[in-house]
C-alpha cells in the first residue's frame, strides 16, 4: 500500500506518547523539556501531514513554522528558569520544585 | 515497494527509535542525542512530504539552535551531589500503563477513521508561496512572534543573570 495520512499519523501518536511518557516520570528538569519537545514534533508532523494529504494548501506548514519559533521561544525561557533553579538548590531534580511556593 | 515507501519506513524507524531512546536513557546527555535524531529523522520527514522550506528550518532552529540550547542547560546544570535522577519504580509503571492504554487507542482510532484524502499536488514554487502567505494572510501573526522574540530575548536574559546584579533577595550567596 502507499505511503498515506495514516503512516504520518500513526508515527506522529508513538512520538506523542514517547514525550508524554518523558515529560511524567523524568525527574531531570531538561528531559522534561526534551519530552516537551518531543510532543510538539509530533504535533509538528501532524499539522504538515493534514496539510499535504487532507487540505492541499501550504496553511498547515505556516502553523508547524509557528510552533517551531514558539517552541525555540519556550526552551529559552525553560532553560533561564532551570539555571535560576539550579542556582537556588544546587539540585536539577524538578521534585525538589516545590519549595519555591510563597 | 515504491521509493517513498523504503524512505518513510527508514525515516520512521530512526525516530520512533530516537524517540524510545529518549524514553529508555537515564543518562540526559543520551537522552539529548536521541533527541537529535528524532529532530533530524522528522526533517527529513518533512522534505520527503515537499515541505522543503519547513525540513531546512527544521534543522537550522531546532537542530541548531533549539538543541544547542539544551545542551548548554546540561552542562550549566548537570553537576549533581548525591543520588541519580531516576524515576520511581511506581510512578514509571502508571506512566507506562497511561501511556500505553493512550497510544493504543489513537492508533485504533486512527486505522479506522475514513480520512478524506486529496491527491498531493506538488507546488512548483512552495518556498514563495510560503513568504507570501507569511507576509499576506499571517501578517499580524507574523509580526507577534517578532515581539515575542523580542520579549523572551529580555525574560531570558534578566531571568538567567546571577541574582547579585539585579538585586532580586535572594538569601543564598553564591
Amino acid at each position: 500500500m502507499t505511503i498515506g495520512l495514516t503512516h504520518y499519523l500513526i508515527l506522529a501518536a508513538l512520538l506523542f506518547c514517547c514525550g508524554l511518557f518523558v515529560m511524567t516520570t523524568k525527574r531531570n528538569a531538561v528531559g522534561i523539556l526534551i519530552g516537551v519537545e518531543l510532543v510538539l514534533n509530533a504535533a509538528c508532523l501532524n499539522l504538515v501531514a493534514f496539510s499535504r494529504y487532507r487540505v492541499g494548501t501550504i496553511d498547515g506548514q505556516i502553523a508547524a513554522l509557528f510552533i517551531i519559533v514558539l517552541a525555540a521561544a519556550e526552551a529559552a525561557v525553560a532553560i533561564a528558569i532551570f539555571v535560576n533553579y539550579y542556582r537556588m538548590l544546587a539540585t536539577i531534580d524538578a521534585d525538589k520544585g516545590d519549595e519555591l511556593r510563597g | 515497494m515504491s521509493g517513498e515507501a523504503i524512505a518513510f519506513y527508514m525515516l520512521a524507524v530512526l525516530a520512533a527509535g530516537s524517540a524510545l531512546g529518549c524514553v529508555i536513557a537515564t543518562n540526559i546527555v543520551r537522552m539529548a542525542l536521541c533527541l537529535l535524531g528524532t529532530l533530524g529523522a522528522v526533517a527529513l520527514l518533512y522534505f520527503l512530504m515537499a515541505a522543503n522550506f519547513l525540513g531546512v528550518i527544521q534543522l537550522i532552529v531546532y537542530a541548531g539552535g533549539t538543541l544547542i540550547l539544551i545542551v548548554f542547560g546540561i552542562m550549566v546544570t548537570s553537576r549533581m551531589y548525591g543520588e541519580k535522577l531516576k524515576p520511581r519504580r511506581s510512578e514509571a509503571l502508571i506512566g507506562a500503563l497511561v501511556v500505553l492504554a493512550l497510544f493504543a487507542g489513537l492508533v485504533a482510532i486512527l486505522w479506522r477513521g475514513p480520512w478524506v484524502t486529496v491527491v498531493p499536488t506538488e507546488q512548483p514554487n512552495s518556498v514563495a508561496a510560503i513568504g507570501q502567505a507569511l507576509l499576506g494572510t499571517y501578517l499580524v501573526p507574523f509580526e507577534l512572534a517578532s515581539v515575542l522574540l523580542l520579549a523572551v530575548m529580555i525574560g531570558a536574559a534578566y531571568l538567567a543573570q546571577p541574582a547579585a546584579r539585579n538585586g532580586r533577595g535572594t538569601e543564598r550567596e553564591e
